[in-house]
């Protein structure tokens, strides 16, 4: 088994356009992939992931060119590509490379958002779906257990999944540290439009347990109430809804400020000084900037939400070279393991082959003395033992030593060459 | 001898949790939390030995008392860590304890004949009460602490160290609000059973000496804290002002009232 047989083919959001992709997509029968992989031949071991931005196969494959022509073809089957075309759209990498991708995947290094968990789980399905039909074997076992492992140790070691990088999860990140958990918090809505919807969303998300949606025209709150089982109240409302609520995010189309320091102060007092979270993402601005200075108020507007954001990407870009580092020296020890994988099978087909000529020769040899007592032709099975070990063991050290990966592979050739071990195989398939 | 292990103790224990803060390696803050857990033993130890060795309950000299000091907060934390947990509150509790011990280390170790006025069951009674009450009034200095830094991230938008290191702010006022529950019980028990005492020992429950009275001012400041935060909701940076502020009249009283005002507490040097 060679590091060069393990193979990633696939397509995602940055060598195929989203039109490319839906065409691809194999959500009819979650079946088929499975049935129609196995069929392909030479296609040993693999594992499917298919999701939004990404589709792939990792397989392992001695006899590559065919199977990698029949791969794309069973991932284009349903789409009306050219299939002189498909080249422009599939990434495929091999040995080393396929690890390394592997391993980028499973740390969400490849992802559109980089450090996003989900592709993780998605991953860890797409990964038993397979184990489930036994479609993977030692190599991708090991290899896919390893890149949820390195995924793992990325998660820990590095920050990479630390901090938000869009404006409404950087407004949930910061409800965090001022309510601690989200679950029994309350969250007012002032305006219905998309932007209030998303960060209602990833608020819902994250456990809050009421929305209140308060605008101008009852129709749309309550429409927008709807989707999270919350209540609408008119705009008149809004002071005393701020009394209940913990969170309130102001996304109004009005050209000037809706609430102002002193409307809010006392309501602080109504609200025993409850801490009030306070989102203004309008542009203009609905919220007086001076509510901040209140205590237990704490205000930002999009632009704080998007310096949040900033600094956050910058942070993960650095997080991010640590743990393409993580990366390499993960690959370096599977490609260890593979070796090691390949030392002991050669030493033992080397032993083999020299016991199989020592025994063929001995049995002929005795076959024509015939005056050979079982005591002579104990010794010379011992003797011709002795031999054999002296002369493999210097090849054998040859092979077991150097720690260089390059070297190792050339070795493990070379001496597989000059003994013939591959012939042998061949022979018996 | 006991007394310096348990002080290098607590300074490896310091330490550690200093490095925790800085790197945020779980296991580094396990390492931490034993090394505090057997610093504190050990300084058990210490203190049981020093009772055999007086003869009394060692409470008496400005070195047993700090030294106490310190011990109530190392188990008033690994108690309140035992029930829940507080993101590098260790960080912080540690830090004061190091300090406590600190003082302890410089002042003088020689045990003092006990003067028959202090020779009473009330003796630990009242003044183990009174200190444990100080080491959680301690914790809710450095909660309130943590509770400011936090939030002067929050309000300034800009995040340092802190932001990420520290819990939420919710969490950081339930973190006080224990505190001070815990604490005002036995700082009023304290004051209860030495105005008892005094009523045995000198005739009269109050004598309006400086250190009775420093302690009544506190506990009023403890009291008026709690009482607005149920009534007028005084939570937040607030509260957490009235616990660094509280803790302060605490250690004025300790040290203030035994250096500067003379009066009958006033061989606890």
């Amino acid at each position: 088994m060679s590091v060069d047989s393990i193979l990633v083919l696939g397509v995602n959001h940055k060598t195929a356009p989203v039109e490319v992709r839906e065409q691809l997509a194999f959500t009819s029968d979650p079946e088929r992939p499975f049935k129609k992989l196995k069929e392909i031949p030479g296609c040993s071991e693999f594992c499917f992931l298919s999701t939004c931005n990404r589709v792939e196969v990792i397989f392992t494959s001695p006899h590559q060119m065919e199977t990698i022509r029949s791969i794309k073809k069973f991932l284009f089957a349903t789409s009306n590509i050219n299939e002189d075309d498909i080249d422009n759209f599939i990434y495929l990498h091999r040995g080393a490379d396929a690890i390394t991708h592997l391993y980028r995947v499973a740390a969400s290094l490849d992802s559109m958002v980089v450090g996003e968990p989900q592709i993780l789980g998605q991953l860890k399905d797409a990964y038993r779906n397979s184990a489930d039909r036994e479609c993977t074997g030692v190599v991708l076992n090991r290899l896919l257990h390893k890149a949820f492992s390195v995924a793992k140790r990325i998660r820990t070691e590095t920050n990479i999944g630390g901090s938000a990088v869009s404006i409404s999860y950087a407004a949930v990140e910061l409800a965090k540290k001022i309510f601690g958990k989200l679950e029994g918090k309350k969250v007012l809505l002032v305006g219905a439009g998309e932007m209030a919807e998303l960060a209602a969303e990833h608020l819902v998300n994250q456990g809050i347990s009421e929305v209140i949606v308060a605008n101008r025209t009852l129709e749309r709150a309550v429409n927008l109430a709807k989707r999270f089982n919350g209540k609408a109240v008119g705009l008149t409302e809004l002071h005393t809804q701020m009394e209940l609520v913990d969170i309130m995010v102001s996304s109004t189309g009005a050209s000037g400020l809706i609430l102002h320091q002193e409307d809010v102060k006392p309501i602080m007092k109504q609200r025993k000084n409850r801490p009030l979270f306070l989102i203004d993402i309008a542009v203009p601005r609905d919220l007086d900037p001076k509510l901040n200075d209140l205590d237990n108020v704490y205000l930002y507007d999009v632009d704080d939400l998007s310096q949040v954001v900033e600094g956050n990407k910058a942070e993960r870009e650095q997080e991010a070279q640590q743990a393409e580092r993580i990366v390499t020296e993960e690959t370096l020890k599977f490609l260890q393991w593979i070796e090691d994988m390949q030392l002991t099978p050669t030493i033992a087909a080397l032993r083999l082959k020299a016991d199989t000529i020592a025994k063929a020769e001995l049995a002929k040899t005795i076959s024509h003395c015939s005056n050979l007592g079982a005591r002579d032709i104990k010794s010379i099975e011992k003797m011709t033992g002795a031999i054999l070990n002296k002369i493999l063991h210097d090849p054998i050290l040859f092979l077991k030593e150097g720690h260089n990966h390059e070297d190792k592979q050339l070795k493990l050739d070379f001496v597989r060459k000059i003994f013939g071990l591959d012939l042998e195989a061949e022979k018996e398939e | 001898m006991l007394f310096s292990l348990s002080l290098i103790g607590y300074y490896l224990s310091t330490t550690t949790y200093i490095i925790f803060f800085v790197t945020q390696k779980k296991k580094i803050r396990s390492a931490a939390r034993c090394l505090l857990f057997g610093a504190g033993i050990l300084h058990t130890v210490t203190i049981i030995s020093r009772y055999f060795l007086a003869g009394h309950t060692p409470l008496t000299t400005h070195f047993d008392t700090v030294s106490f000091f310190a011990w109530s907060m190392t188990w008033a934390f690994l108690s309140f860590r035992w029930r829940y947990q507080v993101k590098n509150f260790g960080t912080f509790v540690s830090i004061v304890i190091s300090a406590l011990m600190t003082i302890a280390a410089l002042s003088s170790q020689t045990i003092a004949e006990l003067p028959p006025a202090l020779q009473s069951a009330w003796l630990p009674v009242h003044a183990s009460i009174a200190i444990i009450a100080d080491g959680f009034m301690a914790m809710g200095f450095c909660s309130g602490l943590m509770y400011l830094l936090q939030e002067r991230e929050l309000k300034k938008k800009r995040f340092g160290v802190f932001y990420s290191r520290l819990p939420s702010l919710e969490a950081l006022d339930n973190l006080i609000q224990h505190c001070l529950t815990v604490g005002f019980p036995l700082l009023t028990l304290g004051i209860i059973t030495g105005s008892l005492w005094a009523k045995q020992a000198w005739g009269a429950y109050w004598h309006w000496d400086p250190k009775e009275t420093w302690s009544l001012i506190t506990w009023f400041l403890y009291a008026a804290m709690l009482h607005q935060r149920f009534i007028a909701g005084w939570r937040g940076k607030r509260a957490a002002i009235l616990a660094i502020i509280g803790f302060i009249a605490i250690l004025f009283t300790l040290w203030g009232v035994t250096f500067l005002l003379p009066g009958v507490h006033s061989y606890v040097r």
